[in-house]
């Protein structure tokens, strides 16, 4: 019973207080990515944003969160119960559980496993069910076709997702984050991958739903989406696990691109900062420029959509894989 | 790191599948990114291709060759089975270049899918283990499901994709289930390993058990009886020169295959095989000639004479034998020739522009078109088996390979319902010259079409004067497989 | 490793329990679900055998894109299945029946399992030691080189599959409107607006 104890209950133990602590910790950053996204929303149109509960409106978002759990909860009479409730968690449980791979800064991750990068494209690509279950079981028409316009739109963007993923691990030689973060020692790799970096990001936007891509909720065609008759928590759990994989986004091109926790320069000052906080500062950069791209850029139509994931990203990130399995072959730097 | 990659695998055996490969690529490539319509193009580019892969297949040196770690064999065999194919696919396409223009299905996809299939037919015949094979298989299975769908606004073509489609997979999954088993039984999937494993004991009934599925799997690709039932529906209801392909290559490549699964990986367990040999070559001869009768569509018919030639060449396979196999492979090589003419006959069977299938449609050829009317006639002789025409010869060979193996009762079974098969064969003579004519077909007969029905013709005539080349290339063959 | 052994009968038990529930289930579109918990449940499977990378494939390609593709079909048909599933507790007995025959069928070959004298040699490691390698390193190893003969052969496989779907559903419809992206962009001012001096009270 003691080895029992020593082998799975104190390993066990130990990875449920570090989830926890990521969870609080990823629920407060969520908090404030929200209240940010809304303030350089407000910015760029020249509006104030919300200012009114707590300073500068600071607490805006914990005030959101009583409102939602405080309503009633209403689920359509003529809807698939079980599926409709299901939907929601199925989103907010895929997005949290995606953060376990992702490493914070050296050895800070709850499981540092070897096939880390997998792990994320396949919750990202489980992304897409919450979104189909909530649009099919709410039985109504928008919702419906938004269900049917996200599920082709995500799996569309997954492939040239893909595709960038394979670059990097051929140039860093690890599916592991953590590897793949310390390849970036000399060079972060939006340098030698500077067009994967862009065809990563607006995949990313894609792939969360988000504006310029956000035709799962474009509100002059389908009212509000697949979340048309959500309310209350359910909704709230929508909204929490869109944003929670937003930051994953962030989070994951911070890793794959812009050096993770590596200090920009390997001298003094740089290095005396924590690798927490050039990570923090890093995603928060990133969702930045999330929050601008949505302020300023108009929505696609749906053709244009397609046609941009099939017919530029798909080709030209195929081709930039042929291209750096080349050039790291026939220079002889693939890492061992 | 320790682990020593590979070098690039000598890729000199497989080179004429190679060029397949990257000439279907560039044909399709150069299809898609052409704005007009390239179906003629395409097509000729198709048959010079596979033109070019005759001709590399042919000057390969004689003798055994092995690459990609054991799972493709190239040998005298393959080769000549690799010829026959190559003819009998680049003639469908040939065929197929009027006719899919008269039916307003003119796509470059169509000669493409085609030289597809035929890579598949040729990876099939060099496969050296049961995933090579399943993956030919596949390749080949797939383009033929498509074509046999091509005319998709046509709902008998479309039915006959999908029935295809639908029982093909269901006979994959067989052969699938029954090579897991054998790898399970045997721990490979290499066909020298199995044979060297299940030659050092008594083989296990798992092993027997999948080899029967395995057979399952491979008899629908040749549609032997029992698993044949697709057979008329997909004939009748695919595009005629796709028909023309179905009863041609695939079914020399199938047979290849069934010979070198056979005598390549269950030589020890023959025994146990010849039973399941003999029992689908009968049963395949029989249904084949009795269903005929009743026929009166002339596709119909010649999916059940297809069935029944099956049964035939199954009958050298049952011998055992390296006269066995000789006669296979002569059998085929006749029987392909021998159907081109058929198809080729069929094709020009048009009135008002438009195609017709019923046999009673060809009454009082014999006086409109004298020519194409005698040669059809000894095409239909030549099938029937009657002497001295290519047919008796091919029929000759497996008989006398079956009496020399013991197997008195399959030989006359199999004499007595080439007997009854005679009988339809000779109606379709009867209709051409002794039944009052119908209006006379479409003239002058599309040019590729005369030349084709003229060499099968020809060929089917004066085989007996010349049989030489092909019979020592057969007994090559049959040398090569048992080495 | 007892938590090992509970977590494959767990996994295991949930995949048939999910895999029966496809067939049973009234509404298609939990049919689909239940198919993708079964295949969650398969991928546990191969994590449990240190197949990490199969397993996330399993989970990437089944789950990601290939059942999502199933849902998406389902949810659009208008067929009512459970009419065309009323047959179904009748022809339970009989397909019961024939399944288990299979059953003893397999059991009575299994009885008779005799292992070629050969077999354990020949089917040794299809593959040199693993060693500290971890799989994904190792499929990458021999996929390519050992193996690329069947891997291009795949590839060509699927190439005809495409054509294939290419080639029956697409039509060129030549009465729409199309988007030429190029043009778009390369549309210059002068071509696009004109100065006109428009005097006053004059119109154009």
């Amino acid at each position: 019973m003691a080895e029992f104890w020593t082998n799975y209950g104190i390993p066990f133990a130990i990875i449920l207080g570090e989830s926890l602590a990521l969870l609080v910790a990823l629920l407060i950053v969520t908090a404030y990515v929200l209240l940010a996204d809304r303030k350089v929303w407000a910015a760029v149109q020249l509006r104030r944003g919300p200012n009114v509960v707590g300073a500068f409106g600071l607490l805006q978002s914990f005030a959101d969160l009583l409102k939602f759990i405080f309503k009633e909860v209403i689920v359509p009479a003529s809807s698939n119960k079980g599926v409709f409730l299901l939907a929601p968690l199925v989103t907010v449980t895929l997005a949290l559980s995606a953060w376990a791979v992702v490493p914070l800064a050296d050895g800070l991750v709850v499981s540092n496993i070897n096939v880390g990068v997998l792990y994320i494209l396949a919750i990202s690509s489980l992304g897409v069910y919450g979104i189909i279950m909530g649009g099919w079981a709410s039985n109504s028409k928008y919702p419906f076709l938004s269900a049917l316009r996200s599920a082709a739109q995500m799996v569309s963007y997954e492939v040239s997702i893909g595709f960038v993923l394979v670059t990097i691990l051929m140039t860093a030689g690890s599916l592991n984050l953590t590897d793949i973060v310390n390849a970036q020692h000399t060079v972060w790799f939006f340098i030698p991958h500077f067009p994967m970096f862009i065809i990563f990001f607006i995949s990313a936007l894609a792939e969360t739903n988000r504006p310029p891509f956000d035709l799962v909720e474009a509100e002059s065609e389908l009212v509000a989406g697949f979340m048309v008759e959500y309310s209350s928590s359910p909704y709230m759990m929508f909204m929490l696990g869109e944003y929670v994989s937003i930051l994953l986004m962030c989070a994951m091109t911070t890793i794959l691109f812009l050096g993770g926790w590596l200090p920009p320069f390997n001298f003094v000052p740089f290095t005396w900062v924590p690798g927490l906080v050039w990570f923090l500062i890093k995603l928060l950069a990133v969702f930045f420029m999330f929050a601008m791209v949505k302020a300023m850029v108009p929505r696609y139509r749906y053709d244009q959509l397609m046609r941009l994931g099939w017919k530029v990203f798909l080709p030209f990130s195929l081709f930039w894989v042929v291209l750096t399995a080349g050039v790291l072959t026939f220079f002889d730097i693939a890492p061992k | 790191m320790e682990y020593k990659l590979a070098t690039l695998p000598a890729l000199g055996p497989a080179f004429p599948e190679i060029i397949l490969a990257v000439g279907s690529l560039a044909l399709l490539m150069y299809g898609a990114f052409n704005k007009s319509n390239t179906a003629r193009q395409v097509s000729i580019g198709a048959v010079i291709l596979q033109m070019i892969a005759l001709v590399v297949v042919a000057v390969q040196p004689l003798g055994r060759m092995e690459t990609f770690g054991g799972m493709f064999v190239s040998d005298d065999f393959s080769r000549l089975i690799k010829i026959l194919i190559l003819l009998g696919s680049s003639t469908a396409i040939i065929m197929s270049i009027g006719y899919i223009r008269h039916e307003k299905m003119e796509r470059f996809e169509f000669p493409v899918l085609i030289t597809l299939a035929t890579l598949g037919m040729l990876m099939m015949v060099s496969a050296n283990g049961l995933i090579s094979l399943y993956m030919g298989l596949e390749l080949q299975s797939l383009a033929l499901y498509v074509i046999a769908a091509f005319n998709r606004d046509n709902v008998r073509s479309s039915e006959a994709g999908l029935k295809y489609f639908v029982l093909g997979a269901l006979s994959s999954g067989m052969l699938l289930y029954g090579m897991s088993m054998v790898y399970g039984f045997t721990g490979s999937t290499e066909f020298d390993a199995i044979a060297h494993v299940l030659g050092q004991g008594r083989p296990s009934l798992g092993v027997i058990f999948g080899l029967v599925f395995i057979m399952a799997g491979l008899a629908f690709k040749v549609s032997a009886v029992p698993f044949h039932m697709w057979t008329p529906d997909v004939y009748e209801g695919s595009p005629t020169p796709v028909t023309a392909l179905f009863a041609g290559a695939p079914k020399v490549a199938a047979m290849a295959l069934i010979l070198r699964v056979l005598f390549g990986a269950f030589p020890a367990i023959e025994p146990e095989w010849q039973q399941i040999v003999v029992f689908i070559s009968i049963a395949s001869m029989v249904l084949g000639a009795f269903a005929a009768i009743g026929q009166t569509n002339i596709k119909r018919l010649m999916a059940y004479s297809s069935i029944g030639h099956m049964g035939f060449a199954l009958v050298g396979l049952a011998a055992g034998s390296a006269d066995g196999i000789k006669g296979v492979i002569i059998y085929m090589t006749i029987y392909l020739v021998t159907n081109v003419g058929v198809f080729c006959c069929i094709l020009s069977m048009r009135r008002n522009d438009r195609s017709v299938e019923s046999i009673s449609d060809l009454a009082g050829l014999s006086r409109s078109q004298p020519v194409t009317a005698f040669l059809f006639a000894m095409i239909m002789f030549s099938l029937a088996g009657v002497p001295p025409l290519a047919g008796f010869f091919g029929k000759l060979y497996v008989f006398l390979a079956a009496i020399h193996s013991g197997l008195y009762t399959l030989a006359v079974i199999g004499v007595v319902s080439s007997v009854v098969g005679a009988f339809y064969y000779l109606r379709v003579v009867k209709v051409m010259y002794f039944d009052e004519p119908a209006e006379p077909f479409d003239q002058p007969m599309r040019t590729e079409l005369g030349i084709l029905l003229g060499i099968s013709g020809l060929f089917t005539i004066f085989f007996f004067a010349w049989p030489g080349p092909v019979v020592r290339a057969a007994e090559l063959a049959a040398a090569a497989l048992l080495h | 490793m007892i938590v090992t052994t509970v977590a494959f009968y767990l996994f295991a038990a949930i995949t048939v329990a999910s895999g029966f529930m496809v067939i049973s289930a009234k509404n298609p579109v939990h049919s689909v679900l239940f198919l993708i918990l079964a295949f969650f449940n398969a991928a546990a499977l191969f994590l449990l055998l240190g197949a990490e990378f199969v397993a996330l494939i399993l989970v990437i390609v089944y789950v990601g894109a290939v059942a999502v593709l199933f849902l998406f079909v389902v949810m659009m048909l208008d067929i009512d299945f459970s009419e065309l599933r009323e047959g179904f507790l009748q022809y339970l007995p009989v397909g019961a029946l024939v399944g288990l025959i299979l059953l003893v069928e397999l059991a009575l070959v299994f009885g008779g399992w005799v292992i070629a004298p050969g077999a354990a040699h020949a089917g040794a490691e299809p593959v040199a030691a693993f060693g500290a390698l971890s799989n994904t390193r190792m499929i990458g190893f021999v996929l390519y080189t050992k193996y690329v003969y069947l891997f291009q052969a795949a590839g060509m496989i699927l190439l005809v599959a495409m054509i294939g779907a290419i080639v029956l559903t697409l039509r060129h419809r030549q009465d729409i409107k199309r988007q030429v992206i190029a043009n778009q962009v390369g549309r210059r001012r002068e071509d696009a607006v004109e100065m006109k001096n428009v005097e006053p009270g004059q119109g154009i």
